[in-house]
């Protein structure tokens, strides 16, 4: 008995370790599997035309420039109006809110995080896009602006709840001895509170961007989806596309091992490798911060 | 003097509160907005027929039952496959793992996972699942990749969950005897399941739903009638709302409602369970 509980042990010792490898293995197979559909495109498509700026690939035009910009724009837009919001909706929630305030708040704001994109997408075109159109008096409201707003939404519950946990980790103790000073609670918050969990914040603001730069559905069906490239402040009232959105609405037509099959692997790898900077620069600071607050303990 | 500046001091704090306050209730206002408004315009289009019937006149009647059971045979899918792996790997990064480079690599890993863009996820499953392992636009296929899409989510929250069992658990029960999977099995898992069960749920919510993973991978634009295996294709909820308002014109508005509503319950039904699971466990929690 005592062998064969030995044994067993050993086996699901194994598995869990296998399990905890097979994160490695996922990122590393996602790499590949984009590499060996999207790396021909460089052989296929001369460099020069792959950074042209025209999209037109029923004629073999695969300038990818348009949709780096549509992104950009877009992300652009949605950052600025998602972190003033998301940080000051976090310092509420983490420094002044009444508990029955917060345990209405929090659960609500998980709400959006889990609201599907194509919902959001829906109402965009039913009722924001009208609305912006009326507003502003453009000829269409699907534009990188309603595009900017959804995104604002997609990406405020990462910042909210990432930059809430590092204020609700500086110490208590901070803020005692501030008021301790003479410090106004206001004060306290802004000289001693926000610049504690300044590392956290930066985290929380740079995985929002990421997943704004990443949303897909909600982007391809209120921007309008014209692949021009973006030029100067007037692209943000007008149509545009993202590479995201570009992906999501071709690879349905082409055909399989053609060259615009080939070039829209080529955009995930692009969006891939973006996505891999964020996050790995994020969580870089993660592990900076963590290890900074061991020394100072120890 | 010192009085005109206190007061200065506290009028500027009552400005920054009003602000933060204002900053909180445009974050949560649109939502619940959002929320009503769905629930209000999408109740008259529910009926029986809705949501147990096939679509007829190129979807522009009858119900939504495939996509219905499409969304829940994909949900179910993703947790056969994510919720083994997903809880092996909380078990090894938080009984297991030692403080060395390749455990923070598979942190790494993680985080990363749970950052790639939904569309390389479909991406990666149209080049793995459907063409190179050759299962087709499938159920197969898609739960495969919304699986791994799921996994940092679980991975993540049952870490969490199985971290905050109080380390003297583990003691008593290694000191009496027991092997470190016994321990685990026996004292840990049990103690840390209301929180893993929540960080499944909160995983699975997302895959339900998602939809640019499964454009590729497994989703029909309009097929009316029910998978028979793992290697059809389906409708799906999240999916069949994009093609409604987008694809189809002269679209019943109300069934567009509709099915933002069926979809919005089915996926924020889910949220409301974890949410309830985590909160009761917390009340109960004598650690």
């Amino acid at each position: 008995m005592e062998k064969s509980l030995k044994a067993s042990e050993y086996i699901i010792t194994r598995l869990i370790k296998g399990s905890g490898y097979s994160a490695i293995l996922f990122v590393l197979m996602i790499f590949y599997f984009l590499m060996s559909e999207g790396i021909v495109t460089l052989t296929e498509v001369p460099i020069s035309s792959l950074l042209s700026i025209r999209w037109y690939p029923i004629e073999n035009y695969f300038g990818i420039l348009p949709l780096v910009g549509g992104s950009l724009v877009v992300t652009i837009g949605a950052t600025l109006l998602a972190v003033p919001i998301g940080l000051l909706t976090a310092l509420y929630i983490a420094e002044i809110a009444p508990r029955r305030a917060r345990e209405i708040l929090k659960p609500l704001v998980e709400v959006l995080g889990g609201l599907p994109s194509v919902v959001l997408g829906f109402l965009g075109i039913l009722i924001l896009s009208p609305a912006l159109r009326q507003l502003f008096d453009l000829p269409t409201g699907l534009t990188a602006f309603a595009g900017a707003i959804l995104l604002a939404g997609i990406a405020l519950p990462t910042i909210i709840s990432i930059s809430e946990d590092a204020l609700d980790a500086v110490p208590r103790s901070y803020r005692d001895a501030s008021l301790a000073l003479g410090a106004t609670q206001w004060q306290t918050i802004w000289h001693v509170t926000l610049p504690a969990a300044k590392s956290g914040v930066l985290t929380a603001i740079m995985l929002g961007i990421g997943r704004a730069i990443g949303e897909t559905m909600t982007v391809m069906m209120v921007t309008g989806n014209a692949p021009v490239m973006p030029a100067g402040i007037k692209a943000l009232f007008l149509p545009t596309r993202t590479m995201t959105a570009t992906i999501a609405a071709e690879m349905g037509e082409v055909a399989k091992g053609s060259t615009h099959f080939h070039v829209l692997f080529f955009i995930g790898i692009v969006l891939f490798l973006i996505s891999l900077a964020v996050n790995v620069t994020a969580s870089a600071v993660l592990f900076r911060q963590q290890k900074r607050s061991e020394r100072i303990l120890s | 003097m010192i009085r005109r500046l206190s007061k200065n001091r506290l009028l500027i704090q009552k400005m920054g509160f009003g602000l933060l306050t204002a900053a909180a209730v445009l974050t949560v206002f649109p939502i619940v907005l959002v929320v009503i408004y769905i629930l209000w315009m999408g109740a008259p289009a529910i009926s029986w027929e809705f949501i147990t019937g096939f679509p007829r006149d190129g979807m522009r009647a009858g119900g939504i039952l495939p996509a219905i059971v499409g969304t829940v045979l994909l949900t179910l899918g993703t947790a056969i496959f994510a919720v083994p792996i997903g809880i092996g790997a909380a078990i090894y990064l938080s009984e297991y793992a030692p403080e060395n480079k390749w455990t923070r690599l598979i942190r790494i890993a993680i985080i990363n996972l749970a950052g790639i863009p939904s569309v390389v996820y479909g991406l990666f499953g149209l080049g793995l699942f459907v063409l190179f392992m050759k299962f087709g636009t499938s159920i197969l296929a898609g739960s495969l990749t919304l699986g791994i899409m799921t996994l940092p989510v679980i991975i993540s929250t049952a870490e969490e969950a199985l971290r905050a069992v109080p380390q003297s658990f583990r003691i008593v029960s290694i000191s009496v005897g027991a092997t470190r999977w016994q321990t685990i099995r026996r004292i840990v898992l049990p103690q840390a399941f209301p929180g893993i069960i929540t960080g499944v749920i909160l995983g699975l919510e997302r895959a339900a739903g998602e939809t640019a993973p499964i454009l590729f991978t497994v989703a029909a634009f309009f097929l009316p009638r029910l998978p028979h295996s793992p290697f059809d294709a389906t409708m799906a909820l999240p999916y069949h709302l994009f093609v409604i308002s987008t694809q189809v014109p002269g679209m019943p508005i109300k069934l567009q409602y509709g099915t933002a509503l069926v979809l919005l319950v089915f996926v924020l039904g889910m949220n409301f369970l974890a949410t309830t699971i985590r909160s009761r466990e917390r009340a109960k929690r004598q650690w």
